[in-house]
This record gives C-alpha cells, structure tokens and sequence, in this order.
C-alpha cells in the first residue's frame, strides 16, 4: 500500500480558530544548526507548524497550532522550544472535539 | 485582583475539571472554575465513549437532558494486515436497555452541557482565562493562582489541578515532571459527516444504536498504537494515535498514518462520501500505574490526565477523570466539614479514597502492560497481524491443499516469524500482565 498524499493545509482549513496576533505561544531557540528534537519536529507535529527555511534553520508558524503539547514533550526538555498556552480565548477552537 | 477568597479553585472544565466543581459546588463550597477555552469543550479531544456509571455519580438523571449520540450495541476489534482484517464483534440485544451503560458523544457539545450544571450547582465558572502559574507562600505551600487577565492573582484554601495531560502548571510548579515521550500517545482524528441513514446502514445499526470499532496491526506500522472508527448520529468520528518516542524512531507523519488508515480498504467504505468538518490532536497518557505523580501536597491535589490516570489497555480515560475529580471533590469536603487546613497530610485523604476506587485498582491491574506492549511493539503491532491474517487466509480459502497442510503451513509461519521461544515468551508476558 502507498502513501496517500496528504495535505495538512487542508485539514486545517476546517478548524476555527482565533489568531493571537504577534503573540506567538511557541518560540524556537535562535539556533545556526537544528537538533535532533527539532529536527524530528518537521515529522511530528501535527499541524506541520514546524517548517525548515533556506537557511537550514527549523521555523514555526503557530497559526494552525491545535495545541496537543507534541513540541513540548519533544523540544522543550532540551531547551530548543518555549512552549505555553495562547492567551485565555485564543488560538484552536473545536466544535466538536 | 479578584478580592475574594475563594474555598477552592479548579484550573480546567474538562472532564475532571467540571466534575470536582461541580461536586464542590452541591457540597456548599464557595468554589471557582478557570478554563482557558472559550467555553468548556472548546479544547477538548475525545473518541469519544462515555461511560454512563461515572456520570451517573455526578448528574444521576443526565439521560434527560446531556447531549448524547448513540448508545452502544457492538463492538468490534479489527485486527488488520495492509488488505485485510481479523475481526471479534460482539453485539447484544441486551445492550438495548432501558439505561444503557456506553454512549458515544461529542466532547465539545458534552462539556458545554457539562459546564451548564456546574454553573446550576452554584460555581463561579471564568472561561478565556489561562492560569500561568500556581501562588506559593514562602513555605512552598499552594495559596492560589495567577492568571493572564488584568491583575488576575486569586486566592483560596486549596487548588484542584484538572489541566489535562500536558499539565502545565504542575510542571512550572515543580510538583511533577513533564511527560516523557515513551509515556504519551500522539492520536490524530477528523470527524466525517453523512447522512444519518447511511450510517445507519453501513454499520448495521437502528435507531439510536451505536457500534464502536477499534483497530490495531500494520496501520500503526510497527508502532505502539491503535486506531478507532467511532459512530455518532450524524457524523464518524475516526483517528489514530501512537507512542510520540515512537513516531521520533520511525520518522512517520501523524496525518500520513490517518491517511493510511482512512484509504484501508475495510475502512474507506465506511466514510465513502463523507464531509470532514474537523481535523484535531490530542495527547493521551499512557505510561500507566508507574507513571503516576505526586497526587497531593500543601495546597493542592492533581486529577484527571494531568494525573496520568489513564487505562489505555481499555480506552478509558474520561471516567477515571471523572472519578478523581469526584473523589479529590469529596476528601476536600470532609475536611473542610472538619475545620481542618489544606495541608499535605489532610490532603492524603484523596489519595487513599482513590486507592480504594476502581481507578487505582485498575491502574494497578495493568501495571506491566504498557512497557510490555512497548518493547514488543514490532510483534504487537506488526508480526502478529500479518500472521493472523495469513492463517486466516489459509483457513478459508479453499484451493485444494488439504487442510492439514494448511494449518502446518499458519503454525509455521508464526515460528519462522518469531520462534517458539519468542511466541511462548510473549503469551507468558501477556498473560502475566494482564492477570
Ligand atoms: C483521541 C482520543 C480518544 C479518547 N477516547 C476516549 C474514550 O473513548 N473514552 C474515554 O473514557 N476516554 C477517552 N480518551 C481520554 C479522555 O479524553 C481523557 O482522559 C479526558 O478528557 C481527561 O479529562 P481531564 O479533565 O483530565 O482533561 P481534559 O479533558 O483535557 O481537560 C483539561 C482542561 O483544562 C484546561 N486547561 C489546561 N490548562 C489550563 C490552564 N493553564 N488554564 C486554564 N485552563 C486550562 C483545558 O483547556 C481543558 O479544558 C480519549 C482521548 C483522546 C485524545
Ligand atoms: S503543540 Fe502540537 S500542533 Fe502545536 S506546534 Fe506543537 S506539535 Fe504542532
């Protein structure tokens, strides 16, 4: 069996969501080459927030973030991330769970 | 600065959450609920069963008026190959009773339900607000929460910690550590929308009769995890979760693995034609008995996932949840009734009423499960299934070899794919865990 193709994008055109702008409750550590944590991030997450630049260096964008913690469990321990919640009232908002 | 003192504050409208508040709140509590969603549901991921028992504790005519899709009937497990699955339904006409015992729900609508009879029971409930820290005098005891909003520090004589399995403060506060990878599953799941007749169609159902399927072999690839096909009235609720240590190992995409599941073909048939509406990821604890933290200490007590009280061998989550909250709910109770502080070893009340509750008992059952199932993940997860499927194959076609020959050839194939040794060695283990 072969891998559908997916498209994370559209999954989460179905999601609502409330968009604390310039209030990003994720942060990646300024870094030159990315760690294994990070690295695997690109993988892991979810909602493909975790995205690779020309540069090599490992970016995230929190817009499409669902919250599930995946990140922090993973990258915070080694102090590549800063992970928190979005401010009361933002970010993913399920419908139905 | 709320002003106030409160007898109790609850961080969370989760399961937990709602049931701790609403049970301080009948007890005559003064008692506040934080919840950093916009409403109590909003954040919240499940398959989702609810197990009647539990709620029935807590609200003992919620058949009323909760927002329930439809009462179980059947369950199935699929144990599946790439092409194929082995499957064990059981189905009973006694399931349709009067108060039937499994439902399946939607979290987000259930919560919001939930909430509507904490706030009838009394509590002051603030959603939108993200609790950021926990208050700690200078002895380290607990005295009360800090928030995101305007000079939002509160107080009160104990703090309930229902903040679900990332658990957030609890870490900050040094009162437990962080989950570890090998200890939370990553599932992933939509929700697909079809027509109540064809749903009822394609699962065999009537009415409001229910059937859950849950899944297990190659569509994890190797991996420690399970897959669920949930049917709700209007809509199919279908995921896939997975050990997060194991998605680092084997490099596979969470969306990647529910596409796969998604396009089986013992399931496409299933959500032919459907509209998804939602897309979500959850954590689930699954470290089992071992991984369970501190639960009390000087101003507070821990419930729910943030407690890992979790029994993944039996999906069960919500009603342990709901159970803990209920409990730590009642220690809290009895002794505030007795005049007594919040301290450490009055708040070990909770701990030794829970121990006495089929929540610990079932923790305890398991104990061994969970490191079991991950170290032999490639056999559980892998092997077996491929070789149930084969023996199953050999079984039913007819092409004929005789049958003799065609049972040689399944019991071989199990030896040659793990070796007597092996197979012994994990039925003992299973055996032994499960006891
Ligand atoms: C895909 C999936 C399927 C599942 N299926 C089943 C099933 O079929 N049956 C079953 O019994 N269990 C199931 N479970 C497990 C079940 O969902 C959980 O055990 C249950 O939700 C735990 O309840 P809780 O109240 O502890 O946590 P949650 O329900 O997660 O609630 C935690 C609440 O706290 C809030 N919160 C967290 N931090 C803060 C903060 N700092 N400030 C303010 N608010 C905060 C959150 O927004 C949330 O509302 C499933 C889980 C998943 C992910
Ligand atoms: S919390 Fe989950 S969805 Fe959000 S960035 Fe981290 S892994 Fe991705």
């Amino acid at each position: 069996m072969s891998d559908p193709s997916v498209r994370v994008e559209d999954k989460l055109f179905y999601n609502r969501y409330l968009v604390d702008a310039g209030r990003a409750h994720i942060k990646v550590r300024p870094h030159t080459v990315p760690t294994a944590p990070l690295l695997s991030m690109l993988k892991l997450c979810p909602a493909r927030c975790y995205e690779m630049n020309e540069a090599g260096q490992v970016e995230v964008t929190v817009d499409g973030c669902v919250e599930c913690g995946t990140c922090r469990v993973v990258a915070e321990p080694s102090g590549d991330i800063e992970w928190t919640y979005p401010r009361g009232g933002y970010g993913v908002l399920f419908k139905f769970g | 600065m709320i002003e106030e003192k409160f007898d109790a504050i609850v961080v969370g409208a989760g399961m937990a959450g709602n049931a701790a508040t609403l049970t301080l709140a009948q007890r005559g509590l003064k008692v506040l609920q934080l919840e950093r969603g916009e409403y109590s549901g909003s954040k919240n991921v499940q398959g989702a069963i609810l197990y009647a028992d539990m709620l029935e504790k807590l609200v003992p005519d919620f058949r009323e008026d909760a927002p329930l899709e439809r009462h179980l009937v059947e369950q199935r497990f699929w144990m599946m190959d790439d092409n194929s699955h082995v499957g064990l339904h059981y189905r009973s006409e006694e399931f349709n009773e009067e108060k039937p015992n499994r439902y399946t729900i939607i979290r987000a609508q259930f919560d919001k339900w939930f909430s509507s009879k904490v706030k009838e029971a009394g509590a002051t409930v603030l959603c939108e607000t993200t609790v950021t820290e926990l208050i700690q005098d200078a002895y380290g005891r607990v005295i009360g929460v800090r928030t995101d909003r305007a000079g939002g520090q509160i107080h009160a004589d104990v703090v309930v910690l229902a903040e679900g399995v990332n658990g957030l403060l609890g870490t900050r506060a040094e009162l437990r550590p962080r989950p570890k990878p090998e200890n939370v599953a990553l599932a992933v799941k939509e929700m697909h929308f079809l027509p109540r007749e064809t749903i009822e169609a394609r699962f065999n159902l009537k009415g409001d009769e229910g059937v859950v399927i849950e899944a297990a072999g190659t569509i994890s690839r190797g991996m420690t995890g399970m897959g669920f096909i949930y049917a709700n009235k209007e809509c199919v609720s279908l995921g896939i979760g997975c050990l997060v240590s194991d998605f680092q190992k084997t490099g596979e995409t969470p969306y990647g693995l529910l596409e796969r599941f998604k396009s089986h073909p013992s399931v496409a048939p299933l959500i032919e034609g459907s509209e998804v509406k939602e897309y979500a990821a959850h954590l689930i604890p699954e470290g089992g008995f071992k991984a369970i933290p501190q639960l009390y200490g000087e101003g507070w007590v821990v419930v729910g996932d943030a407690a890992q009280l979790n029994n993944a061998i039996h999906r069960e989550g919500s009603n342990l949840a709901m159970t803990s909250g209920r409990i730590a709910a009642e220690a809290i109770f009895q002794i505030k009734s007795r005049r007594e502080p919040m301290t450490a070893k009055n708040l070990a009340l909770y701990k030794a009423m829970l121990d006495e509750s089929f929540v610990m008992k079932d923790m305890k059952k398991y104990k061994d499960m969970p490191a079991l199932m991950h170290i032999n993940s490639q056999n559980f997860f892998l092997t077996y299934p491929q070789l149930v499927s084969k023996a199953m194959q050999n079984f039913v076609r007819v092409d004929g070899t005789p049958k003799v020959e065609k049972e040689k050839r399944s019991l071989r194939a199990f030896v040659e794919a793990r070796s007597w040794l092996g197979l012994f060695g994990d039925a003992f283990r299973i055996a032994r865990a499960w006891r």
